[in-house]
């Protein structure tokens, strides 16, 4: 057996180590919009290993919908704060509908998801980044399997699938014009398991919400919803207590959960092999229609 | 039938000791390469129930008779409405063996730029042949890419052939006439398999239908071969990334040069030569996260200290003193054109090479080839989208390089345009 090989994940990790190196060569100022999700605690982990021991040379971005969990919120600040040692800068949806730039979405299905998009650009525009990394994975969503790993948005922050550069080797090309940034995604190539099985391996710790506990939710179009403070129910919609856990975060009101017993890492891993179905099935904010996703990232959403 | 193990019997130590092999799938219109990334996705339970029922949802409103796989691989919507596929979709799926990667291109628009895409990551790339039309102009162009692009290995699945009565005649027919064109090209390891893709037949399981076939299934195939040996491990090869300074107190006088092991191996201790300076040093240390390493190897990504202070940016590159890469301002490649903007004649043009970025002059287009007859064209040197074509450039500054043929990253490298910024030419060096 050869011992000069790597094994997948070993792989993965060595090829997100030099794409986060590559951006922070080749881009001026970059931000890791950080959600307090697995995917971009996974990338803030690979950022801390890829500049050791150095600290990371860029901030946090949390664009912050106000519609958090407060687990995701506790473990943010320990995270970057205590461990990573990083800079937090927090955006948040409510000053930009304070602002008037958009309009909360009224009605029993509305979310501040679409809402973010304008706060992150806002973002973007105010901190004057060249370069905003995200944890999408290509296999998360079919409009993200096309993404690349350096994605150029043009001055309004707009993605052009039909338009995009091509992507070779391990030859990243960074480069625009004023006003353009590029969205840039280290872990592209990982699958939800490997990114369960490589927070096992390293042992990175997470909010507690991905584990089981008791919670009320209302179940709407087979999705189990928080039944929160910011939920809109028909009066039809019971709210009871079950056992379950989150498998991706996102905004309370459109992120789903799962029951489940799965108290500890190994047996989360053993529930996402056995699972017949894609985490983003729990996200109701990617079933409002077949291009969902696509058109949302068109207009700039992560 | 035969199932891959349940992948929850997958347990961390398998996990973690499984390989990862990265293929292309090059196809024409209609001869089944949905089908086959379909039923391998689909065989070993890489398709989850909300995929499923999705594309079943969509083929219904369509009114198709069957569920169409190939609505898995086409993810926008312009794709989805017009049936066709315009970009290289990754896939992913795993057995128990190995994490598999697929570079699915299209086959018809700008079919050359996406292949070549797909291609420069592959170690393996399945070319399929409808086992009614034998090898036609676009297996010979997919071949030609494929050894060009020097993917390491070939699968030849001849596929349909459900259709020709599983006719051991036809298969070997078209066995032969490939190798026959293969001898041409620079493939050094080929495996023919003849499939149905549709019936299932030696895609996963082994078939009863060519019992005068005793080679692998496809599965079989990409779960067993030998890639351990595609990089290049002899030539030691370093370009600096990064470099890192942690200006803290702790770690005052921390001068690291952080990158990914473009070749070779480098121990503790090694003599090094350092490019461009050509100044000399050794090896203090080869940190990761987690500590020191006594060895690197690539692919792996670490941060190297020398033992003495030498000035050293991104775009250099450490190497042995005893083995250097080729050091020059003159290179001659083969390279494919990838926009819709013609080349200009004697044209500026930004070079990404490893971590070195440079301007070159497009100096003489020696020739264009003609790709489905392999054929030099000598007098027609109009280079637009999608040609494949010898050129000899003149680089502003020296670049450390190897032929493409012995190191697939220190030998390749991209051409931007300087107005808009877009990739317009995949190189790789002669």
């Amino acid at each position: 057996m050869n011992t000069h090989s790597l094994k997948h994940l070993q792989e993965l990790e060595a090829e997100s180590i030099f794409v986060l190196r590559e951006l922070a060569a080749q881009f001026e100022r970059p931000a890791l919009l950080f959600s307090g999700g697995k995917d971009s605690i996974v990338v803030s982990h690979l950022a801390r290993k890829a500049f050791h021991p150095a600290k990371i040379p860029f901030p946090l971005l949390h664009i912050d919908t106000g519609h958090n969990f407060p687990e995701t919120l506790g473990y943010r600040d320990w995270w970057v704060n205590e461990v990573l040692g990083a800079k937090l800068l927090v955006r948040s949806v409510q000053d930009t509908i304070d602002q008037g730039r958009v309009t909360e979405e009224k009605g029993i299905n509305s979310s501040r998801n679409v809402l973010q998009t304008t706060t992150l650009l806002d973002a973007i525009e105010e901190l004057k980044l060249d370069c905003a990394i995200g944890g999408a994975r290509r296999d998360e969503e079919k409009a993200r399997a096309k993404e690349r790993f350096f994605s150029h948005r043009d001055d309004f922050g707009q993605w052009d699938p039909k338009n995009q550069r091509p992507e070779l080797w391990n030859i990243f090309n960074g480069r625009k014009n004023m006003g353009e940034h590029f969205r840039v995604f280290p872990i592209s190539n990982w699958t939800e398991m490997d990114v369960w099985q490589y927070i096992l391996h390293e042992n990175i710790p997470l909010p507690k919400i991905y584990f089981s506990h008791k919670r009320l939710v209302i179940e709407r179009d087979g999705v189990l919803l928080y039944k929160s403070e910011f939920l809109v129910t028909k009066p039809n919609e019971i709210a009871e207590e079950r056992i379950i856990r989150f498998r991706t975060i996102g905004d309370m009101t459109c992120t789903g959960a799962v029951e489940s017993t799965a108290s500890t890492l190994e047996e989360i891993i053993r529930e996402v092999a056995a699972s017949r179905t894609t985490e983003r099935g729990t996200r109701a904010d990617d079933k409002r229609s077949d291009a969902a996703m696509e058109d949302r990232k068109k207009a700039g959403y992560f | 039938m035969h199932r891959p193990s349940e992948p929850d019997t997958m347990e961390n130590a398998t996990y973690l000791d499984m390989e990862l092999l990265r293929f292309t799938t090059a196809g024409s219109v209609d001869d089944g390469k949905s089908t086959l990334i379909g039923r391998l996705l689909y065989d070993t339970k890489s398709i989850f129930e909300d995929q499923y029922e999705a594309i079943k949802a969509t083929s219904d409103k369509r009114g198709e008779e069957y569920v169409n796989l190939a609505l898995l691989t086409d993810g926008l919507r312009a794709e989805r409405e017009q049936g066709i596929t315009i970009d290289v979709a990754y896939r992913y799926f795993a057995t128990p063996k190995r994490k598999f990667i697929i570079a699915d291109t299209p086959g018809h628009i700008q079919y050359t730029r996406n292949m070549v895409t797909g291609a420069s990551t592959a170690n393996l790339a399945i070319i399929l042949i409808d086992a009614r039309k034998g090898v036609i102009e676009q297996t010979m162009r997919h071949a030609y890419i494929a050894s060009l692009l020097r993917i390491p290995h070939l699968a030849v699945c001849i596929n349909k052939m459900d259709l020709v009565d599983y006719n051991r005649e036809t298969f070997e027919s078209i066995r032969k006439t490939f190798s026959d064109f293969a001898t041409k090209l620079d493939i050094v390891d080929v495996h023919f398999i003849p499939i149905s893709a549709l019936k299932g037949d030696n895609v996963v399981d082994r078939s009863a239908n060519t019992s005068w076939y005793d080679g692998p299934t496809l599965l079989h195939l990409l779960e067993n071969i030998h890639i351990a040996s595609d990089n290049n491990m002899v030539d030691a090869r370093f370009p600096v990334q990064y470099v890192i300074r942690p200006m803290s107190t702790e770690h005052h006088d921390y001068r690291g040069f952080a990158g990914r092991m473009a070749g070779g191996i480098f121990k503790k201790g090694d003599q090094v030569t350092v490019l461009p300076s050509g100044f000399s040093s050794s090896i203090k240390s080869i940190d990761v996260y987690e500590g020191e390493l006594e060895e690197t190897f690539t692919p792996q990504s670490v941060t190297i200290t020398l033992n003495d202070e030498i000035d050293i940016s991104r775009g250099d590159m450490i190497v042995k003193e005893d083995n250097q890469p080729q050091v020059s301002q003159d290179i001659d490649v083969m390279l494919c054109w990838m926009n819709e903007k013609k080349l200009i004649p004697g044209g500026k043009y930004a070079l990404k090479h490893t971590s070195k970025d440079v301007r070159c002059i497009v100096k003489d287009v020696l020739h264009k080839v003609n790709i489905n007859t392999l054929e030099d064209i000598t007098d027609d040197k109009t280079i637009g989208l999608n040609d494949i074509f010898r050129a000899r450039l003149r680089t502003t500054a020296p670049l450390f390089f190897d032929s493409y043929k012995s190191n697939r990253v220190t030998g390749s490298l991209i051409l931007v345009d300087e107005g808009t910024n877009e990739t317009v030419a995949a190189g790789m060096i002669v």
